[in-house]
Order: C-alpha cells, then structure tokens, then sequence
C-alpha cells in the first residue's frame, strides 16, 4: 500500500488492466445483443414457414367437371325458360342425375346418399345461376364444373388419409356372381396384406391385453368393491383379446375385414372392388364392388394383369369419409373428371358452412368498411386532439389528467372497448349489430389513444427553432402549426395513423363483443347501405374459421391468415412510401 | 465615430421602464429601465444566464410562448405599450423581427423562405412584387449574388453563414423597424462572422438593431451603444466606447477585462 501510494501506477498500467475486462463485456453485450436478433429471426421463420406450409394447399382445390343433362321438365317446371320459372327448377336432380350417369351401379339409397355428398348441395343454385344467364342451355347437355366436396379435395391432396398403393403382381382372375367378386391371383398376391392385417390384429390384442393385465394388477392390491368391477372390465378386455386373437389365427383360412381394420380396395379393369376377406394363403380374396368392371359382361374374367391393390391405412371407422366414396373419387380422377387448380373460390366468395365455397371476399370487404370507418374518424379526431393539446392547450391540472388518462386508455384490454361498444352504442344509441360502421366506431375508440400519442411524438419532434423562426417573422400560432409543424410532423403521423390502423385491422376481441362472430353467407354491398348491414371482417373471419369442425377449414385459416398479414404488409410499406415521400430535412 | 454623436443624440425607439420578468417563482430581470435609440446597434453583454436574451425577447413578446413567463413593467416601442394584452404579437413581430443563435431557415426553397413573411402578411399583391421584395431583402442581406441561380434550392442547403443571411433577408423581407439578434454568429466560423458583422453594419443605416453577444471584441466592432446586465439587473449602459474603456461600475470593469464571464 504504501509502495501503490508512494510510486502511484501510470494512467496506462491502469487502464490496461481494466481493459480486457472492459472488451469482454462489450463482446458480451453485443452477442446478447445478436442472440436476441437471431432467436427472433428464427421464430419468425418458424412461425412464416407453419402458417405458410398450412396454408399453401388452401390455394388449391380440386374440381369436378361432369356433363349435366338440363332437361326442361326438370328445371323448368312453367316451360317458358323465364327466371320465375328457373328458380323453381330442380337443378339439384339433375346434378344428382349426372352423378348416378357416372356410377349406375350404385342404386341402394344410402350408396346414393354418400354419392351425393361428394359435392355440396349448393352447387345447384350455381349451376341455375349459369342457366338463369343462358336460358339457351335449357335442354342442352352441358359441362359443368364444380368444386368436389372439402373431404374429397383433402383425400386427393393427400391430407386426409395414410394410404399406400400396391402394384397387382401377376395375373388376377375375376368371379363375379351379383354384387360382390371373388379374387384369385395365379400366385401369392394378397400374402403380404395378410401379413399386414394379422399385424395390425396382433398389435390391437396386445395392447388390450395390457389394459387387461393392469387392470387385474389394480384389482389385486386395492381389493374390494372396485376390484370386482376391474376385475370385470378385464375379463372383458380378455375377451376381446381372445376374439382377435381367433381372427389372426383364421382356423377356417379367411381372415374378414371390418371398418376397424385399414381397408383394402382392388381396382382392375376400370372397377373397384372394396376387399371383406382374405384368404391366409394370400391367393384368394373377396369383396364388394363398388365400382363396375367395364370389361367384364360375363360372370369371370380370367388372367387380368393390370391391377392394383389401394391400402386405406386409416379405418374406416376413424373417418368421417367412407370407403365408398373414396373409392367413387378415385374413379372419378380415373376418368379424368377431376381437376387440380387455382382455389377462386377463396376470393370470389364470401364465407360458407361448406369449405369448398368459403371465401375471404366478404370478410375483405367487411374490413374494408371497417377500416374506412375507423380512419375517417380516428385520424381527424385524433391529429386534431393531438395538435390541440400539443401545441394550443395550456399546461394545467385538467390537460395533464387528459394526458394522463390518454396514456391509460392506450394500455386498456381491447375488449374492454367491445363491452363499452355492447353496453353503449348498441344498448343505448340503437347502432346496428355487427354492422362495420359499429366496428368502425369502436376501433377508433381503441386507436385514438396510440394515435394522439403518436402525433403528439411526432409533434414534439419538430424542433423549437422552426416554430421561433415562424413566430419570429409574425406567423400567428395557427399559421405557424399550418404551415411548418405540420408538413414536418406528416411523416410521423402518418407512421402513427397507418400503424394504428394495422392493428385494428388485426383486432377480434372487440369485435366478438358488438356480435361480429354471426356466421355472414353474404358479402356487404359497397354502399352506404354496407356499413350498417351484417359483416364480418378479416380477423373475425380467421377466428371462425379456426373454430370451425371441418377439416378443410383449417388450411383455409392459414390462407385467410396470409391474406391478411398481405393486408398488414401492404399497410406498413404504405406507411414506410409515406414516410420517406414527406420526409423532410432541418 | 461621427455616427455614435449622431445616434446618441438620436430619437429613442424603443422606452423600457421597471420591467421584472418571472419564469414561474424565479424572477429573471429585475428593475430593467433602457432607452434604445433608432437607427443605430445595441449590444447587450454579459454572463451567461445574466437575462440579456430574455429581455431581448421581451422586446417581441417572445416570452409570450414559455409556459409560466411573466412580464411586469413598461415597454414602449414608439410610445406603444408592447405588453399591452390587446397589442396582437402578430403586429409586433411584424415590427419588431428576430434573428436567432443557430440558424434556422425553415425546410424550403431559398425563395420561400424569404417569400414567407411577406405572404403571410399580404405585403405583395402579384408575383412580380414578391419577387421584388425577395431580391431586394436578398440584396441587402448580401446573399444576392451567392444564391440568385438556386432560389428553388433547400434553404438548409446553405452554409452556416449563407443559412444565418438568409434568416436575417428573411427578417428584413417584412420589413421591420426594428430587428434583434440572439448571438447571431455564436455558430459561425470567424469568416462567416466577420461578414454577418459587415451586414449588421450596413443595416443599421434603416433599422434599430439590438444584438445580444458573448464576444466582447464583436459588441465594440458592430454597436454604437452597450448595456451590461449581470444577475438579472442592468448594471450599466452607455456608449460602446465608454463601457470598454472607462466603465463606471466595478462589475462591469471585472467583466470587460475578463475577470469572470
């Protein structure tokens, strides 16, 4: 110490010593710094690459293109081809009509019902639309394409089943005595099948007989009343298991198919027969056909080569689509009826209970008169406010609490405005409903806060010396804010207004809350009468979709997600043009 | 320095009589009575915080717009009251124009910026007038030549000493009486100075100027006439010669030669 004190280090040596540690804790700090970057990045990618790979397929969607018979006494019932008369017409008969051309083998009721439901009903106000603009089409035969139903449209995207496609291997013969075919091929086509299904028979029976072990297990150390009950729930599970068990071991050479099993459907020679048995020897099978064999006139057809075996991997019984009418669509794509291409509908249409219809047009819509609404009122109100308390107000209790109060209301929970706009403008002033310009009114209630405080930033921004050089030749204090704060805050508060605006383009709570969420067939005229009519918007419309029970809805959500988020991005390049358009230097 | 004899015997332009000036609680000026004679350079000095700005800025009501400033006293410009609630600062500023310490043209054309004042005050009927007037402040504030082929150019363009000529043309394009000047040339290099000093010199041939000024050197260049505040009071005025070499008080003896400032 008294050496430190006597000889006192050097100024360097000091620093020197420190300075190691002074450069890790900037390199330190700026990886930090980048790591934070880098994780955001990635989640970013993340979060783009999911809603973008889910979304992709809804872009997409298969159509059916079938020639309809429209025969006039079916569609047009007074016989005049007028529109009164067209509208009565049956044109779901004879969409149906054209389908049961297709497949004339199917004729018990319920096959004719699942054939049917391979397009929505829907269509058939679509396809009377077209004749109702062509009357001339009456009696005609004519092409009619249509979207084929969401399930199907997801089975031939390959989203809705696991399925596998076998080659037929060798030459197969044909027996066919009414409905059903027996199969058998001239060497052990079906024995790796047999080995499948045995498989997926074995693994059910183990499973249940664990069930059934731990059960007796629990049984044994709790004793009492709810052993006897476990003790029955296994035998039970023995049961089953010895029941399976007897299928896998098939004494009688036939093992049978059910819907619990993946299903097995041959198709050859233009048909399809859907597999209910297999021999163990893997030769022989049989099954119903579902489809009829073009070729095949007589009862057997022997030494077929071209044939193939599709392995439905998911049961029956765990979907919603039926062998059937898989099987149909398959034809259907056979015969070159069904074709894959742009999904218009997504744009053209508003929102429908079938997916193959639904679109974003009249959410879009919705959003727009929303948004009109909300900028019409947010933007003047709030610059306007902005620049008063800004640049007119005195500094006094009653401007700070309004400050002061602003700054809360920019922090309040959005849906706190959808209850202010339930409670108030729909109970009190009678506003309509789910009406954008209700929507309207309430987003603005909810961006004014973010846009005072923006404009007011962007005020305080311009530097004091403009305003003193502008008073300072006389400008008044209006002509002042006119003519030189104003043109230098535009920038900012276009930032302000347009960044705000994005962001309640975004926003659903309040929406749900003034009755948004009503499900909306129509798309809102662009009149005045559009902003107190029904809608839906963009945000409301991806929150339905989400919740919807069809499967196809949920790519349509990741669509109408990146549709909006083109909206978002188109408003905050806006923002950015502006920005650097009125940018100004001081 | 027949000039000075001149002015000092010369009308009084501007009458100051027991002005206090208060920023909330803290009072800045207190008891300020000056006379400021027309047509001649003023030079107020002092340290820094002293009030010489604010008392300049009383002199347009500048301090009008600093929340809680309060001006008492009399302040008379030609015998009118310039506190006077119902005189509008909008006439007085037209009267009374102002240059400031760093230079502040506003983000327009060169023209615009001198063309400003006299639009907003309708002093042109036609465009040929205001590009009269333009030329004409443009000429006497000795920017003419320098940017008569880039009038549509930024204003901040400029150079520092250019932009603080082009803020004085400014001024002058309404054509004021009277024009006061907030250390004009504290952001100036020293040729830039010399050259707003030369223009100071001419322009007190038609106006009353009032400059505040750190540079001692700069107050006996360009003004006639000098007043020294110091904590808020004047403490001495008087001609610009007297004050540098035969000052009456001790402060302003001790600040003159540079015993603290």
């Amino acid at each position: 110490m008294t050496d430190r004190a006597a000889n006192p280090p050097s100024i360097r040596s000091v620093v020197e010593e420190r300075l190691e540690r002074r450069y890790r804790a900037e390199t330190r700090f700026r990886s930090y710094g980048f790591g934070a970057v880098l994780l955001s990045f990635l989640i970013l990618i993340l979060l783009l690459g999911s809603i973008i790979s889910q979304g992709l397929p809804a872009f997409t969607a298969h159509e059916l293109t079938l020639e309809v018979e429209l025969e006039q006494s079916l569609i047009d019932p007074m016989g005049d081809g007028s529109e009164t008369s067209l509208r009565q017409g049956s044109f779901s008969r004879v969409l149906q009509n054209a389908m049961r051309e297709q497949f004339p083998e199917v004729r018990d009721r319920r096959d004719l019902r699942a054939l049917f439901q391979l397009y929505t009903p829907l269509n058939a106000p679509r396809l009377m639309d077209e004749v109702i603009a062509d009357p001339g089409l009456i009696g005609q035969r004519h092409r009619f394409r249509f979207p084929i139903s969401d399930e199907m449209d997801l089975y031939l995207k390959g989203m809705l089943i696991e399925e596998r496609a076998l080659p037929g291997a060798g030459l197969l013969d044909i027996a066919i005595s009414g409905n059903t075919a027996g199969l058998s091929a001239d060497y052990a086509a079906f024995s790796g099948l047999v080995e499948d299904i045995r498989a997926v028979l074995g693994e059910e029976a183990d499973g249940l007989e664990a069930s059934a072990q731990g059960l007796e297990l629990q049984a044994e150390i709790e004793g009492g009343e709810a052993a006897i009950i476990n003790r029955d729930r296994a035998a039970n599970l023995r049961q089953r298991v010895e029941g399976l068990r007897a299928r896998m071991a098939a004494e009688d050479g036939i093992i049978r198919l059910d819907d619990s099993l993946p299903s097995l459907i041959v198709e050859a020679g233009g048909g399809a027969i859907h597999l209910t048995e297999l021999s163990t020897d893997g030769r022989r099978a049989s099954g119903d056909i579902v489809v009829a064999l073009a070729q095949l006139d007589g009862d057997e057809r022997p030494g077929l080569a071209d044939w193939s075996i599709q392995v439905l991997m998911t049961p029956a019984d765990r979907r919603r689509a039926s062998d059937e009418q898989i099987i149909w669509t398959r034809a259907l794509a056979d015969r070159g009826l069904v074709t894959q291409g742009f999904n218009g509908y997504l744009f053209s249409n508003a929102d429908s209970r079938e997916p193959e219809l639904a679109g974003v047009k009249g959410a879009f819509l919705g959003s727009v008169l929303t948004m009109l609404v909300t900028m019409l009122l947010s933007v003047p109100i709030g610059v306007a406010t902005a620049i008063y308390l800004e640049e007119f107000a005195r500094k006094n209790t009653f401007t700070d609490l309004i400050e002061v109060n602003i700054n809360n209301l920019a922090a309040v929970p959005s849906i706190i405005f959808g209850l202010l706009g339930l409670a108030v403008f729909i109970n009190v002033f009678g506003m309509p409903r789910s009406s954008p310009l209700l929507a309207g009114v309430v987003l603005s209630l909810m961006t004014l806060p973010t846009m005072i405080i923006a404009t007011r930033a962007a005020l305080k921004a311009v530097p004091p010396s403009i305003r003193q050089a502008a008073l300072g030749v006389g400008a008044s204090k209006t002509q002042t804010v006119f003519h030189h704060v104003l043109p230098l805050a535009a920038p900012g508060i276009l930032t302000g207004s347009i960044i705000g605006l994005a962001r309640a383009l975004g926003e659903t709570a309040p929406l749900l809350m003034i009755g948004m969420v009503a499900f909306i067939a129509d798309e809102p005229s662009l009149s005045p009468e559009g902003f107190t009519e029904p809608a839906t918007t963009m945000s409301v419309q991806i929150y339905l979709w989400y919740d919807a029970a069809e499967r196809a809805f949920e790519s349509r959500t990741a669509a109408a997600i990146m549709i909006l988020l083109v909206m978002m991005i188109g408003f905050n390049a806006l923002a950015i043009y502006l920005r650097r358009k009125f940018d100004r230097k001081w | 320095m027949e000039h000075e004899a001149l002015n000092a015997q010369g009308d009084t332009k501007i009458k100051v009589r027991d002005v206090n000036v208060f920023y909330g609680d803290v009072q800045a000026l207190v008891d300020v009575s000056i006379d400021i004679p027309d047509r001649s350079v003023t030079a107020f000095i002092g340290p820094s915080g002293c009030g010489k700005s604010t008392f300049l800025r009383c002199l347009n009501r500048m301090n009008d717009t600093i929340e809680g400033a309060r001006v008492d006293g009399s302040l008379k410009l030609d015998g009118e009251e310039i506190n006077d609630p119902r005189l509008d600062p909008v006439v007085l500023r037209a009267r009374v124009g102002m240059v400031f310490q760093k230079p502040n043209p506003f983000p327009k054309s060169i023209f615009d910026n001198v063309a400003y004042g006299p639009r907003i005050h309708g002093l042109a009927q036609t465009t040929e007038e205001l590009e009269a007037i333009v030329e004409d402040s443009l000429l006497k504030a000795g920017l003419w030549d320098e940017v008569a082929d880039r009038l549509d150019h930024p204003g901040t363009s400029l150079s520092g000493g250019q932009q603080q000529r082009l803020v004085i043309a400014r001024a002058i394009a309404v054509n004021p009486e009277v024009i006061l000047m907030d250390e004009p040339c504290s952001a100036l290099d020293p040729i830039a100075t010399a050259r707003i000093e030369e223009l100071i010199d001419e322009l007190r041939e038609n106006y009353t100027i009032i400059i505040v000024t750190h540079s001692m050197q700069q107050a006996a260049r360009v003004s006639q006439k000098t007043a020294f505040f110091h904590l808020g009071e004047l403490v001495e005025f008087g001609p610009t010669e007297a004050i540098f070499t035969n000052p009456q008080d001790q402060r302003t003896q001790d600040y003159v030669m540079g015993r603290f400032g």
